[in-house]
């Protein structure tokens, strides 16, 4: 694939709390490239919403400590003075946050917000260009009138417009990447069909590259052409999106798929729930830290961690496993038909 | 549209329903703009001994309708049916009977647990609420139970909800649900608000629990992979009407509605083998929903 | 909208007259000092009195004496005639009115200047000492009663007794239209001391919103969308936690305005505050009246505009 245009690399964030430290992101590494999506799945805890938060220089304070690097276009912005993220933010790396209510704010109007966005990035820009602007963009995500919807209040419009409002504000300033965190997940699946179809769209106009963090293994499998899984701070399996669901490697991996429900599963088809529950940030399972909840857990993995290794045949493809890849293919090949386990 | 077969009657069902709020504008001045229907002309069975799936998306109605159907909501019109007899305005005492008979599960499990109760305290509110079970250690003798049937440990039941995750609050609504032996139980999105992998837990959970209590289950979701794993029927809620209501298979095989091929082909599909195979002999798999969440 | 105001008024309206038969309740049957007396002077012989009484019309039945007022009220805009000095009410209350509006307005313009700045501050430097000197000058404030400020103040600032002559001292007040600097000068110290207490509320009031506020999504997007600090803290932050404090502000200057009675003692400002006082002391009926009813008007109006004006500020209020 051609350059990255951002990258990840090592970045560990942890979080000073009364309960002690919280490593919420634990030496995670990835890179995306221009017209390409990276899809982070993982559940709640997981450390993909902070991963990428820290990458857009959002998390700061006194009871952070963050280490790593966060390249963009070669620059790293956890170094950067917070007046130089701040002129990158919104206008070189955008982003859009899950629930679009709550998310933009209450009483302004739409069009002033992503005017604002605009004016903040343009010195020369006029209000009535800017205005003019927002019209334009609100257009272009698909916004029936939006003429008068440019003076709308957030709390007016529909969920499925107020994302698109909010996509609109994120692209005003036509950045090269989009970090979309849970862009649809407070929306209906027939608007969220329309919105990842417009997301699609323009990321490939803008040739952006995107990072979309979901919990969801369908909305990734149709939009992502990289996939990271992420469990307890960390990535556990690596793989382009197509050979991540053709092979799966992580018994974290497997067990997601076994336990969504599906539309090609035989009706009433049993779900196989992970057991157990996610670890917890402060005193992490030792060893592998997957290792509780795995059917497959053997004596070694209580202390062992496994690091994120590329697999023999395909090295684009990589499993924080201590199994062997002999014996995840063939557990996966039994899982395939039909096994229990 | 009316769903389910002749043959027995049904244990529950609503005819020409309908729920209408009013709109309102203006700050202490409301004037009247007109009215939603939430539920707009719903006639809908529900068999004894099956699951039935209503799927819908925001505004559907298909909230409001379970919770008319529980007497939860009083109707604009129409009639709420128990065992045939007519209780769309049941009072007092006769309520109180079919409350015990029908329970609700709650979608947000944080929100409908009082957080200044212990969970024991929770568990037994039902039987506080009807006064049973007065008899000296009864309740929390059958507080223990309870909490041990949904996989949880009994010596939870000194601990409160924020003490709890999600899902293992989940599991106390449902205990909390099944506390009385109703014989419906309507579960309203009950894993919505949930992470991915309890998800499965909560929902085996139920089935189980449907299967060992014999109990009539309406499960009420967005999502129609779900209501393809839990639910013989499916009925489907579009702008308060209903819109379609087949027997699952032939739902998913060949859908006769636009809106309920609008929702199919929505759904992202997730490519590669769908684990699980058919439906094999009954007994448990290696991984089930388990105790400790 | 028009119908809405208009609802309110002639509530407001109906409420009026609640609050002056109460207060006319309140001053007849219970046990206070006899005006007639109190116009006499000691040593009045029962002839004197009796001829006083009539006059002030207080022999009439009480019915009588409420109806006459009340008619008077609607029909001809009168008030009445202070039983002590005889002069009209309402030419009492247009004297001391402006006296009033300029202690209030001027504290109230003090005191939205340094909450604001002082909330905002403490609350996006939590935990600094910036914070901590604005929490613990909040504490003084709140708790140190306003007369016991006012003496202070001019013990320390008065340029005639106090220590480090700066200000005009008590009783230095004259109207805007006679000597604009006079007026400017003399009304400094009471405007400090009238706004401390209230500084300190809304100080509080408005850090404990902006902590909210600033931990909402909305502000997560603000900065994401590469918007200054400065930006985000006063105009996305500001906008959305400063609108309660916009109603509390309409109430409490509505308050004021009927006569904030310490300051205008300790101060020796003739407003309607001392005019009310004054009144008590010399049982004067028809002033109490007078000073009550404005002051209740002064307060629906007050909460008229304040909802009105948070249906402005929050678009999410007006439907539902």
């Amino acid at each position: 694939m051609s350059d990255p245009i951002l990258a990840v690399e090592d970045l560990r964030v942890a979080f000073d709390t009364r309960d002690g430290l919280v490593q919420a992101v634990d030496g995670v590494t990835w890179s995306v490239a221009p017209g390409r999506t990276l899809g982070i799945v993982g559940e709640s805890g997981s450390g993909k919403t902070v991963a990428a938060t820290t990458a857009m220089g959002l998390v700061r304070g006194a009871r952070v400590r963050t280490s790593g690097r966060v390249l963009l276009e070669g620059e790293d912005l956890l170094a950067a003075s917070p007046e130089r993220l701040r002129r990158v933010r919104g206008a070189t790396i955008a982003m859009v946050f899950q629930d679009p209510l709550s998310a933009l704010h209450p009483l302004m109007r739409v069009g002033a917000q992503i005017a604002e966005a605009l004016r903040s990035h343009r010195s020369g820009m006029s209000a009535a260009d800017a205005r003019a602007r927002a019209i334009e963009l609100l257009e272009h995500v698909a916004i029936p009138n939006a003429r008068q919807r440019v003076d709308a209040y957030p709390h007016e419009l529909s969920g499925g417009m107020r994302q698109r409002a909010m996509i609109a504000m994120a692209l005003a300033n036509e950045p090269r990447v989009l970090i979309a965190d849970e862009p649809t997940t407070a929306l209906d699946v027939t608007v969220q069909r329309q919105i990842l179809a417009l997301l699609r769209r323009l990321r490939d106009e803008l040739g952006m590259a995107m990072v979309l963090i979901t919990h969801d293994l369908g909305v990734v499998a149709e939009t992502a052409d990289d996939v990271a899984v992420m469990y307890a701070g960390r990535i556990v399996e690596q793989a382009p999106a197509a050979e991540l669901f053709a092979a799966p490697q992580h018994p974290y991996t497997w067990g997601l798929l076994r336990s969504m429900p599906r539309l090609d599963a035989p009706a009433g088809a049993e779900l196989v729930p992970i057991p157990g529950r996610p670890p917890s940030l402060v005193h992490p399972p030792s060893g592998c830290r997957f290792h509780p909840r795995c059917p497959y857990v053997r004596e070694r993995h209580r202390s062992v961690d496994p690091a994120l290794e590329p697999l023999a045949g395909t090295p684009e493809h990589r499993v924080a496993c201590l199994l062997s890849e002999a014996e995840r293919r063939a557990i996966w090949a039994r899982l395939a038909q039909g096994a229990p386990r | 549209m009316s769903g389910g077969a002749a043959g027995p009657a049904p244990l529950a069902a609503v005819e020409r329903l309908v729920k209408r709020f009013p709109i309102t504008r203006g700050v202490m001045f409301r004037r009247r703009l007109g009215e939603v229907p939430a539920v707009d002309d719903v006639t809908l069975e529900v068999l004894e001994g099956e699951a039935l799936g209503i799927v819908g998306e925001t505004g559907s109605g298909k909230s409001t309708l379970a919770r008319i159907m529980l007497n939860l909501l009083e109707p604009t019109s129409g009639v709420v049916r128990w065992r045939g007899e007519d209780v769309t305005h049941a009072r007092g005492a006769r309520l109180a009977e079919l409350r015990r008979a029908r329970q609700l599960v709650f979608q947000d499990p944080a929100g409908s647990l009082n957080p200044r109760k212990t969970i024991g305290a929770a568990v037994a509110d039902p039987f506080a609420i009807h006064g049973l079970l007065s008899e000296r250690g009864a309740r929390s003798r059958r507080v223990a139970e309870l909490l041990e049937l949904v996989g949880l440990d009994a010596a939870l039941a000194n601990r409160y909800p924020h003490e709890l995750s999600g899902g293992m609050r989940q599991r106390v609504g449902i205990a909390r649900a099944i506390a009385l032996r109703p014989e419906l139980l309507v579960a309203d999105e009950p894993v919505s608000a949930l992470d991915v992998s309890i998800q499965a837990q909560i929902l085996m959970l139920l089935r189980r629990l449907r299967d060992e209590l014999g109990l009539t289950l309406v499960l009420i979701a967005h999502d129609l992979a779900v209501v393809r794993h839990m639910c013989e029927r499916v009925a489907v809620m579009h702008d308060g009407r209903l819109v379609e209501v087949a027997p699952v298979d032939e739902l998913f095989r060949a859908p006769r509605a636009d809106y309920t091929r609008e929702l199919l082909a929505s759904v992202p599909r997730i490519p590669g083998p769908a684990p699980g195979g058919p439906p094999g002999p009954p007994g448990p798999p290696a991984q089930s929903s388990s105790s400790s969440t | 909208m028009a119908a809405y105001v208009l609802r309110r008024v002639l509530w407001g309206v109906v409420l009026l007259a609640l609050v002056s038969l109460l207060t006319f309740v309140v001053f007849y049957v219970l046990p206070s000092a006899d005006p007639a007396q109190l116009r006499a002077g000691r040593n009045a012989n029962p002839a004197t009195l009796a001829q006083i009484r009539a006059s002030l019309g207080l022999d009439r039945p009480l019915t009588a004496q409420y109806w006459t007022f009340l008619t008077h009220i609607v029909l001809h805009a009168d008030l009445g005639y202070s039983y002590y000095s005889g002069a009209s009410v309402g030419s009492l209350i247009v004297d001391r009115l402006p006296a009033t509006i300029s202690l209030t307005l001027g504290a109230a313009v003090v005191w939205v200047l340094a909450a604001v700045p002082l909330g905002v501050v403490s609350a996006a430097r939590r935990g600094t000492w910036v914070d901590k000197l604005t929490t613990g000058g909040a504490l003084l404030g709140i708790s140190a009663p306003v007369y016991w400020l006012g003496l202070l103040a001019l013990y320390l600032f008065a340029d005639d007794i106090g220590r480090f002559p700066l200000f005009p001292g008590a009783g230095s007040y004259v109207p805007l239209t006679d000597d604009p600097w006079k007026w400017f000068t003399s009304l400094i110290l009471p405007w400090l001391v009238l706004a401390s207490t209230f500084t300190a509320v809304y100080a509080r009031l408005l850090r404990g919103n902006m902590i909210e506020v600033l931990s909402e999504d909305y502000v997560t997007t603000a900065r994401a969308k590469g918007l200054s600090e400065r930006r985000v803290v006063w105009n996305h932050g500001l906008r959305a936690a400063v609108t309660p404090l916009v109603t509390l502000a309409g109430l409490d200057i509505g308050l004021l305005l009927g006569g904030a009675v310490l300051t205008e003692a300790v101060f020796g400002i003739p407003g309607i505050g001392r005019l009310n006082y004054e009144a008590i002391v010399h049982a004067d009926y028809p002033v109490i009246q007078g000073t009550v009813l404005l002051a209740a008007c002064f307060v629906i109006v007050a909460n008229i505009v304040v909802d009105v004006a948070y249906a402005y500020l929050d678009p999410r209020v007006r439907e539902r």
